[in-house]
């Protein structure tokens, strides 16, 4: 097996807060609490789980936008924080980011046009006609119009302006792109389109994605490996298929279990398809489903091999 | 058949709404809705069925009006009455649950005192008893520590049980019709499946009907039995919900069933492409009315006698 592109190493984000009292305890929210990913080149990982769960905060880490407490981030192989971490402006060719919300991550008072320019002229890349053709050429490449460049993003509809954001994303050639709930905000009719657009790029342009969503479908069909969180940990992870048809982390099997299918509720096929055995003389702690406080600190068990890429952990 | 059907709660006829009369929204729909039903209505943004839902309870903001039609609730028209009746159905016989229950609670108004304003208004009790009526409300929707949680302001409250409380609030003067607008599109997967089953079991309890308006085909399969599709603001397609999955007629609720990603629809080694909403239905076909799949009153016409 090639190097892994990224690699997150024993991530920790803790964040302080309030003390209650004068004289009450610190109080830590261990949002990550050592996670360790992998991402290799063409690939595209996903990261599950619910609100609150540290996945946002793990891509965040990744992207720069977040310092971590302990633990790190290598890009092949060279670390991207502490001493020696490339510039702001070298990691933003490296990974970029799309996010949920493409009108909120647009300039209202730019043009598309020069949304996309500036990122050439800051970077020094090209200049006058020729950032010009790059610009048509990446609307293109969206799905989108040359002459689209002179529109504000208030002109375009939800679809399209996460094509902008996509494009945005893409004008430094990234190698790596994070995809923070990118279809979630849009009508299932759209959903589709963007989908589409986003697994035919990874194919022509060989981009490694790390794709954040709680819209397990979604999920199953772009990914190729898979990253449940569950309070700061990773609690399965696995090719997506072992995750798929056989999780068998609890929370995996709760999560799976209560996404509404139409179809299998309507012909009472429901249910979670039957985990992995795990090994003998151990088992799931009890306290697994009950939520617990984040803020604690906690000794969690290793992540046991469950088949040739499936990982669960017992507790945490 | 049709004699043992018991007349609708709410029935639309020929609904339309617009800016004025030159921009129209919705292009006159109709359907029925049967005491204790759960009734869908499904469309992508813009399609209409959020402004169908505000127009029955009368919370449409100018410059949006009902241009025409009528709205029948226990066969009184709603649009013919005086405001401040309409006041006192809502709330009372019409309840609403939005999308966002944080910008639907006051921020500044502990959530029990907000509950026992529904008591006081319309059942005009005073605030002593309506709090304990609050106190039992937030138990039957399982808040956990009632007494303690009604103190409570919204913002200390999870988004889960923020939704919990709006139902509280909207099933509080126990109406017969309830309106949920994408009740659960802000919360977890995990958490969902919980509120819309709390939901679904205390209005078969009281036997509510409801009117859920949402993008989620896999929620509206769990919670309806009938099936409304609405595209540019018309109703396109209304059937059984099993028939709409399994049969889908017009050509737009064919695409939408088309489109969806599913779990457990990919195939190992693989990854295709999934279809397009463009690439299944017609641009013609968009929003047209397709008056033989439309069945007002539609459990009185049985398939068999439809065709």
């Amino acid at each position: 097996m090639t190097a892994p592109l990224l690699e997150i190493r024993d991530l920790k984000v803790h964040f302080n807060l309030p003390r209650q009292s004068l004289l009450g305890p610190r109080r830590v929210l261990r949002a990550v609490d050592g996670v360790n990913l992998t991402l290799h080149e063409g690939e595209c990982l996903s990261i599950v789980g619910e609100s609150g769960c540290g996945k946002s905060t793990t891509a965040l880490t990744v992207m720069g936008l977040q310092e971590p407490t302990s633990g790190e981030v290598l890009y092949k192989g060279k670390p991207l924080n502490g001493p020696g971490a490339p510039s702001r402006k070298q990691r933003a060719r490296i990974a970029q980011m799309v996010f949920q919300d493409p009108y909120a991550s647009l300039n209202p008072r730019q043009t598309i046009g020069s949304t996309l320019l500036s990122q050439l002229k800051l970077h020094g890349l090209a200049s006058g006609s020729e950032a010009q053709d790059r610009v048509a050429a990446m609307l293109k490449r969206v799905g989108l119009q040359p002459d689209h460049a002179r529109r504000f993003p208030h002109e375009f509809s939800g679809g399209q302006r996460q094509r902008i954001g996509i494009a945005r994303a893409l004008m430094l050639d990234p190698q790596i792109l994070v995809l923070d709930e990118p279809v979630s905000a849009l009508d299932v009719s759209i959903q589709a389109q963007i989908i589409n657009l986003l697994m035919d790029l990874q194919e022509t342009l060989r981009l490694s994605y790390i794709m954040i969503s709680h819209d397990l479908s979604v999920v199953e069909h772009v990914s190729d490996r898979v990253a449940v969180m569950y309070f700061g940990h990773v609690v399965e992870e696995g090719d997506w298929h072992s995750v798929f048809t056989r999780p068998t982390h609890p929370y995996t099997r709760r999560l799976i279990g209560s996404v509404p299918d139409a179809e299998a509720i309507l012909t009472g096929a429901r249910g979670v398809p039957d985990g992995v055995a795990i090994p003998s003389g151990r088992s799931f702690s009890p306290d697994i489903s009950i939520r617990r406080d984040p803020g604690q600190s906690s000794e969690p068990s290793a992540l046991v091999p469950v088949g040739s890429d499936h990982r669960v952990r017992l507790a945490i | 058949m049709s004699q043992f059907l018991p007349d609708p709660v709410l029935s639309v006829r020929n609904l339309r709404l617009g800016i004025g009369k030159r921009y129209e929204i919705l292009h006159g729909i109709s359907f029925d809705i049967l005491p204790g039903e759960t009734y869908g209505l499904v469309g992508e943004s813009g399609s209409g069925k959020s402004v169908t839902g505000l127009a029955i309870m009368g919370l449409l903001k100018r410059p949006l009006s009902v241009t025409g039609g009528t709205i029948h609730f226990q066969d009184r028209d709603l649009l013919k009455m005086h405001p401040r009746e309409r006041r006192q159905l809502r709330g009372d016989r019409i309840a609403m649950v939005f999308q966002e229950p944080m910008t639907a609670l006051n921020p500044l108004v502990t959530i029990g005192r907000q509950i026992a304003e529904m008591f006081v208004i319309h059942r005009g009790m005073g605030w002593p008893e309506a709090r304990r009526k609050a106190v039992e409300a937030l138990e039957s929707v399982r808040v956990p520590a009632p007494e303690e949680r009604a103190h409570a302001y919204p913002h200390q409250l999870s988004g889960g049980m923020r939704q919990r409380v709006m139902i509280a609030i909207a099933l509080a003067c126990r109406p017969d019709l309830l309106i949920a607008d994408e009740p659960t599109t802000a919360l977890d997967v995990t958490v969902q499946a919980g509120v819309l089953e709390l939901m679904a079991e205390l209005c078969r309890a009281e036997g509510t009907a409801v009117l859920l308006v949402s993008h989620d085909l896999g929620v509206i399969a769990n919670m309806c039995q009938r099936v409304g599709v609405m595209d540019q603001g018309r109703l396109v397609e209304e059937q059984d919900t099993r028939n709409i999955f399994t049969n889908p007629l017009h050509p737009y609720t064919r695409g939408l069933l088309a489109a969806r990603p599913r779990l457990g629809s990919r195939t190992p080694g693989q990854r295709s492409r999934l279809i397009e909403l463009d690439e299944v239905v017609n641009a013609k076909d968009r929003g047209r009315d397709m008056p033989t799949l439309i069945t007002p009153r539609g459990p009185q016409l049985a398939p068999e006698t439809r065709a």
